[in-house]
């Protein structure tokens, strides 16, 4: 597809890298700044245009003719809305929007409608939604969903004492009794699609399949706490602080909220009238035990400085025992700080961006993809994706273990007609059913692909 | 530096230079010539090494601009040595640096020649001496782009160091399509440029080897007349592929997708376009009644003029013999080359256009300081940092021509034939004046000489930087 890229920040950025990756489409980025646009195409395998997005001849230039898309990312909200109508208007295509001013979250729809957008993304609000359902099973790591929410890829930790150390994965079964698959593992720098006789060890980041009823299971039977969180400690007042907060408060769970700014603190007290709102300084240990960070539950640092928010995150795991979630805004040592203790991280921009680019990704299915849904797993190292299954082919109808798979590729899970099938060797796979491939392969646009 | 990668891509264009020879080997078998094993070694020889290289790939494949540079000047030394093979095994050119000399003349587009008798060779061999033109002048790392499913955007760098021009720009978003569309053009007009030639009498060898020269910009001929001894009709079909070959291929893409109000919006067209015309013009009074009709006096200069601004190379009269002030204007040409984003070689045109009205902007801001002024081309404005990549450029150029002129001298010549000799090979068009002129040749000169020549031919087709980063010592350092 012909996608257009309209702002080249931190999201604009991230974009351009993932769906790049992708390979199928042709992109052009678009921004005012002359050393952005060089950096970017130097970078990646897409096109430039400098300019300004709301100039007719710029836009054109950047073939918003013959787009199929157009992402408007730029740093206001008034200036993407205006420049899909642009668009709109000139070409005849998609256009998504970032509008993250709260004021106008409310009136999302009405944009949505009037402006013929296809889709509205803000990126507080999405990342608040996500550390929202972390904070609803706190022992994992990442959740991804597929199959309509019925089957889930959960990440956790192996730490001390787990009764995983050191199992071979193909006993996890007999020794748990519980119907999950494991279908990923990170140690270090290293991700592997494990087979049977893969050993686990402590440290290990594992990633499973399974359906809503048998993770929860098998993580009571490992011993993790399942249940959600009943209070919170967010430090840092932002936007994205006053969505979580929203979000928590609406489910019952109790919210601190540490904002050093006396009137945003006041702001805030007006909007989330149920928190209990703590004007102070976050980063003051004395008062974060003050507030009961050592019995808390869960803790959330989310201000504006990513440094800060590391260390917090690293006082509080040293302080207590419940779930942490760190934002990093900027920082882009993923490495590094995988290798810190730091609980669940949070990347706005990979949020976003991920948001759109299954967008773009859908689209693409309405002209001939099988790709359902996709997810980015293992640290980036692998990908799983959902495929539907809409004719007989040469994976259909004969049992699993017949099938000669691609190495490092793994079918997961298959859903046939909304049960949930984990699958072993003398399963098959039919027509309509869909199907989950993990693997470190790129680039599957077809079932057929998995084939040897 | 990541020296697999570069390893992996020098690999595969030993790779692809083995593919390359497949067609001369072709032409011998067809012509029942004894080359066909001279071939066949060096097919062998290139495809062991290549595959050496190639058969395992790199698990890091990051390649920056350091390594696409690097990457980029190492191939053209290799597949330079490697095509010189041919020439030495079958003892045509027994001499390693003379056959160097004729294979980096062949790829960089140059034609100058070291051989006093063309018609000797057999015609696979000349067959190859043309081929190279043609490889050469799209660029072996542009098709590589184009054919190999090679790691992502990173081949721009590639495309960058190899492509001339002050700005390299992609066609399309994708580097691979990119390359894919100028190949595609290429193939267009080499097809068409064959056609024409063999509509016009002539033979299919001949043709296709012309062809080769023209549309690459080369200029190896297959007579030691070069291509005075053609008839009109082909001296003229010739002429105008060379002209076309010296246009920005950017701007045919746009042609076909049926832009042509924005090809028509390209400055670097009409200034080039116009200096041909005022050229041949100039030289047909300056040269009238050398030649018995005006017809042929047109003619001629416009082959001329046509041969050395796209900096071909052919020749059809001897231009030494011509009044001064024409010789001039042609002396003039060399420097100033084709288009940017052509087949062709020289300063460019765009270059030239960008540092004319650069000097513009200083004469004005010499008389009102306060001015603010932005340089456009094109409606464009032309960012700093491809400014001062132009000025760099003309100084590294110019040091480069000073040294190698130091260097040539040693051989006692006379001036005009040391001046044009660089001129004629750092600009990649093949024959100069006085003891280099069209109908001389590059033999009499020592071998240190033609090393020089060879690297002023490298140096003028990667447009100076690659070579530099390659022999600049901080490159290599850890």
């Amino acid at each position: 597809m012909n996608i257009i890229i309209v702002g080249c920040g931190k999201v604009g950025q991230k974009l351009a890298e993932q769906l790049s990756q992708e390979k199928i489409h042709n992109i052009t980025v678009l921004d005012t700044r002359y050393n952005v646009i060089q950096d970017l195409i130097n970078q990646f395998d897409i096109m430039g245009v400098v300019g300004s997005c709301t100039d007719i001849d710029v836009l054109a230039e950047a073939g918003v003719k013959d787009a199929n898309i157009l992402i408007a990312v730029t740093g206001s909200d008034e200036l993407n809305l205006l420049t899909c109508l642009m668009a709109k208007k000139t070409g005849n295509c998609q256009t998504i929007a970032r509008v993250r001013r709260p004021e106008y979250s409310k009136e999302l729809h009405i944009f949505k409608e009037d402006l013929g957008l296809a889709m509205i993304i803000n990126p507080e609000q999405t990342a608040a939604a996500e550390m929202a359902r972390i904070l609803r099973a706190p022992s994992a790591i990442q959740i991804d969903t597929f199959a309509k929410g019925r089957a889930e890829i959960i990440k956790f930790k192996i730490g001390e004492k787990s009764p995983l150390e050191d199992v071979r994965i193909a006993d996890i079964i007999k020794k748990i009794d519980s119907d999950i698959l494991v279908c990923g593992v990170e140690r270090g720098e290293d991700a592997f699609i494990p087979g049977g006789d893969f050993i686990l060890r402590r440290g290990d980041l594992v990633s499973i399949v399974a359906t809503l009823k048998s993770g929860v299971d098998f993580f009571k039977k490992i011993g993790f706490n399942t249940n959600r969180v009943r209070d919170t400690i967010i430090v840092g007042g932002g936007d994205t602080a006053y969505y979580l907060a929203k979000i928590l408060l609406a489910t019952g769970v109790k919210v601190k909220l540490v904002e050093k700014n006396e009137q945003r603190c006041e702001e805030l007290c007006s909007k989330l009238p149920k928190a209990t709102i703590i004007n102070g300084d976050g980063t003051d240990n004395n008062l974060l035990l003050e507030e009961g960070l050592e019995y808390a539950q869960s803790f959330v640092s989310m201000t504006n400085i990513d440094e800060e928010n590391i260390l917090l995150s690293l006082y509080a795991k040293s302080k207590m025992e419940g779930k942490v979630i760190t934002k990093v805004n900027r920082v882009s040592y993923d490495d590094v700080i995988d290798g810190l203790d730091l609980g669940s991280v949070i990347y706005p921009k990979n949020i976003t961006a991920d948001h759109i680019v299954k967008f773009v990704r859908a689209m693409n299915n309405s002209i001939g993809n099988n790709i359902e849904t996709m997810h980015v797993i293992l640290g980036g190292n692998a990908e799983a994706l959902e495929f539907r299954i809409r004719e007989n082919s040469k994976v259909t109808g004969i049992p699993l273990s017949e099938i000669k798979l691609k190495s490092n590729t793994l079918i997961a899970c298959i859903n046939r007609s909304g049960n949930i099938i984990l699958p072993r060797g003398r399963d098959t796979i039919e027509v309509d059913d869909t199907v989950i491939v993990v693997t470190t392969n790129h680039g599957f646009n077809d079932i057929k692909d998995i084939l040897e | 530096m990541n020296y697999k990668v570069v390893a992996h891509t020098l690999g595969w264009v030993m790779n692809i230079e083995a593919a390359c020879m497949v067609l001369p080997l072709i032409c011998a078998i067809i012509y029942r010539e004894p080359e066909a094993m001279t071939f066949g070694i060096s097919i062998a020889i290139c495809l062991v090494l290549g595959l050496c290289l190639t058969l395992k790939a790199p698990k890091k494949k990051d390649m920056y601009a350091k390594e696409g540079m690097v990457a980029v000047a190492l191939s053209w030394i290799v597949i330079s040595i490697l095509g010189a093979l041919p020439f030495v095994i079958s003892g045509y050119i027994p001499n390693f640096v003379d056959a160097l000399f004729e294979t980096v003349s062949g790829f960089t587009t140059t034609g100058a020649s070291i051989l006093t008798d063309v018609e000797a060779l057999p015609k696979s061999m000349l067959f190859w001496r043309s081929f190279t033109h043609w490889i050469g002048g799209m660029g072996v790392l542009v098709f590589i782009v184009a054919i190999l499913p090679l790691s992502g955007g990173a081949n721009m760098h590639l495309i960058k160091a190899e492509s001339p021009g002050p700005s390299v720009g992609k066609l399309v978003p994708k580097v691979k399509s990119t390359a894919m569309i100028l190949y595609g053009i290429y193939l267009g007009l080499t097809a068409t440029e064959i056609v024409f030639l063999l509509f016009a009498g002539m033979d299919t060898f001949s043709a296709i080897t012309l062809t080769f020269g023209t549309v690459g910009t080369g200029g190896f001929g297959v007579l030691n007349s070069s291509v005075a001894d053609y008839s009109n009709a082909v001296q003229i079909i010739i002429t105008v592929f060379m002209l076309l070959c010296g246009i920005n291929f950017s701007i045919y893409y746009m042609l076909l997708l049926g832009k042509v109000r924005d090809a028509a919006k390209s400055s670097e067209l009409w200034v080039y376009l116009g200096v041909v015309a005022l050229s041949i013009f100039a030289i047909s009074i300056n040269c009238s009644g050398l030649y018995e009709t005006v017809g042929d006096t047109v003619r001629h200069s416009a082959f001329q003029v046509a041969s050395i601004i796209t900096t071909t190379g052919y020749g059809t009269t001897d231009f030494d013999l011509w009044p001064s002030f024409s010789k001039t204007i042609l002396v003039l040409l060399m420097f100033m080359g084709a288009c940017a984003g052509s087949t062709g070689g020289g300063i460019k045109v765009s270059r030239i256009v960008i540092l004319f009205k650069s000097i513009l902007k200083e004469v004005k801001l010499s008389a009102h300081p306060k001015t603010t002024y932005k340089l456009t081309m094109d409606g464009h404005i032309i960012e700093h940092s491809v400014l001062r990549a132009v000025n760099v450029y003309m100084a590294a150029y110019l040091m480069i021509f000073v040294l190698s002129l130091l260097i040539i001298s040693l051989d006692n010549f006379d001036f005009t034939t040391n001046f044009t000799a660089v001129t004629a090979t750092i600009n990649n068009i093949g024959p100069g004046l006085s003891k280099v002129g069209p109908t001389c040749n590059f033999s009499q000169f020592s071998s240190l000489s033609k090393l020089v020549c060879i690297a002023d031919m490298l140096v003028g087709r990667l447009e100076i930087f690659p070579i530099l980063v390659l022999f600049t010592p901080h490159t290599w350092r850890k």
